[in-house]
């Protein structure tokens, strides 16, 4: 790798002074997995490295059952599924956190630095996106909020500015009667970039025969993770039927944009947002069943 | 040269002083600074295992952990897996189910491995195959693998 220096802010201040001054000339690292194998390619490089891990913010994990859960940008996804209420409370997130890479993987990388390195395959970010998170950023000017759908703005771009690092992200409490599931396409069971990645999340009324809302997402079918705003709403106020959800996923299918890459064509890659939007439905209806 | 960093850290139970660039990663440490070079080098980019040490209790890929993150920290490589009594009970039973042939994966498939027992004594054959699947083989076709951590973890 090129030489840089390495310094590791106790702080968001101190953080955010260092991001401030330093302009482009900077890389944040939380786990590293996506970061250090940029670098060593030779990919935006910086002489400087900011090891996000010592802040405490980036690594707590605080659960409010009337609010939500805050999830520290840097938190290994590990820590995210061994944590038992966790992983009762939103099975969805955990789908990802369990998913991406294999256990060394998992032992460094980060929800936040999966969602900041903006990749279109991101694992995390359609469930994310789906449970309504919002990203909190600080920076110069203080903090602000932004929707998860909102962040990724092209492939590896995301919407932080100069000086501006993700603190957290904040998902709210699951209302009573919902759900959410990930799941990926990949030609093997683990350690691979998914073709198609689809998370779903559902509120149900009491009786769990109908639709409140849901919210659809979509990966590595457009340049960033997309918002399938459209099929979700279309399932509002329907009774759970297959057809409700085969409308939903069509729907879902005309949100994609995929291109044709060694890892599937246009064609595939359509067809299998219809087949992972119904069988994600379901399985969020499942899991809002208490099932 | 970038300007070279102390980093104090535990490694197999010995507290180490060293010195080393921060561009260097936690993997070139263990071999090009400390010369221990029991943990292999393979993609070089988190692929393949081959670096796997143990990270204050975790497996990480030290191909993907900068040397300077040692600060502080407790890692154990291959070279602390053996005792002076002996092999470690993985370390035999990959002796005894002919589990590896040109042996470049062995020392992060062993540690995974022991990563595993450690935490679930009894991890049953998926659980073996789901938990090494960061680790790469090119030469045994695995199954000897699994099976001689099958031996030794306490699932029947
Ligand atoms: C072998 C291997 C397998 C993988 N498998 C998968 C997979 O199955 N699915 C998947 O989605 N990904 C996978 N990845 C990619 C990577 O592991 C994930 O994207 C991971 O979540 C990144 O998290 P990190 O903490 O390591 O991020 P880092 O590498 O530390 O950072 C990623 C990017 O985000 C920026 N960043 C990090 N934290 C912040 C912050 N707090 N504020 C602002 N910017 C920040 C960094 O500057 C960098 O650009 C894999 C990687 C490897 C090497
Ligand atoms: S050399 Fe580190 S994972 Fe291959
Ligand atoms: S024994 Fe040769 S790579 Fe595994």
């Amino acid at each position: 790798m090129e030489p840089f220096e390495f310094v590791s802010p106790s702080s968001i201040d101190e953080a955010v002074k260092i991001l401030a001054s330093n302009g482009d000339k900077v890389r944040i690292m939380a786990g590293g997995t996506d970061m250090l194998v940029q670098m060593r390619a030779g990919r935006r490089t910086a002489p400087l490295v900011v090891d996000v891990k010592g802040i405490p913010e980036l690594n707590n994990v605080s659960y409010d059952a009337s609010k939500g859960l805050t999830l520290g940008a840097a938190v290994p996804c590990y820590k995210i599924y061994q944590d038992k209420s966790l992983a009762a409370t939103y099975p969805g997130l955990i789908d990802s956190a369990s998913l991406i890479g294999g256990i060394q993987i998992q032992g460094r990388a980060s929800i936040g630095g999966n969602i900041c390195n903006a990749a279109p395959s991101g694992d995390s970010i359609p469930v994310v996106i789906a449970l309504g998170g919002v990203c909190n950023i600080a920076g110069p000017n203080g903090t602000r909020q932004l929707p998860v759908e909102e962040f990724c703005t092209a492939p590896g771009r995301n919407a932080l500015e100069n000086g501006e690092l993700l603190v957290s992200v904040f998902i709210p409490a699951p209302q009573a009667k919902s759900g959410a599931t990930y799941q990926r396409f990949i030609p093997r069971n683990e350690m691979d970039i998914a073709v198609v990645g689809v998370g779903t999340s559902v509120v149900l009324d009491a009786s769990g025969q109908n639709f409140v809302s849901a919210r659809i997402a979509l990966a590595s079918v457009g340049p960033t993770p997309i918002f399938a705003k459209a099929a979700g709403d279309s399932l509002a106020g329907k009774a759970v039927s297959e057809e409700a959800i085969q409308q939903a996923s069509e729907l879902a299918m005309s949100a994609a944009t995929p291109i044709t890459d060694m890892r599937g064509t246009i064609r595939q890659r359509t067809h299998l947002v219809g087949v992972f939007t119904r069988r994600t439905l379901n399985n969020a209806i499942d899991r809002a069943r208490g099932g | 040269m970038a300007d070279v960093t102390q980093v104090k850290t535990t490694i197999n139970g010995e507290e180490v002083n060293l010195l080393c660039e921060p561009r260097q990663s936690l993997l070139e440490v263990l071999r090009d600074v400390l010369g221990m070079t029991g943990t292999k080098e393979g993609c070089n980019d988190g692929n393949c295992g081959a670096c796997t040490v143990i990270l204050d209790g975790r497996i990480v890929d030290s191909c993907l952990v900068l040397g300077v993150e040692a600060e502080g920290k407790n890692i154990t490589t291959i070279e602390g897996m053996a005792s002076p009594e002996g092999l470690h009970p993985l370390q035999q039973s990959f002796l005894e189910n002919a589990s590896l042939q040109c042996g470049i994966c062995t020392p992060g498939f062993l540690l995974a491995s022991k990563s595993l027992l450690d935490q679930e004594p009894d991890a049953d054959e998926g659980r073996i195959r789901h938990w090494l699947a960061g680790n790469l083989c090119r030469c045994t076709g695995y199954d000897k693998i699994v099976r001689a951590v099958l031996q030794v973890s306490k699932a029947k």
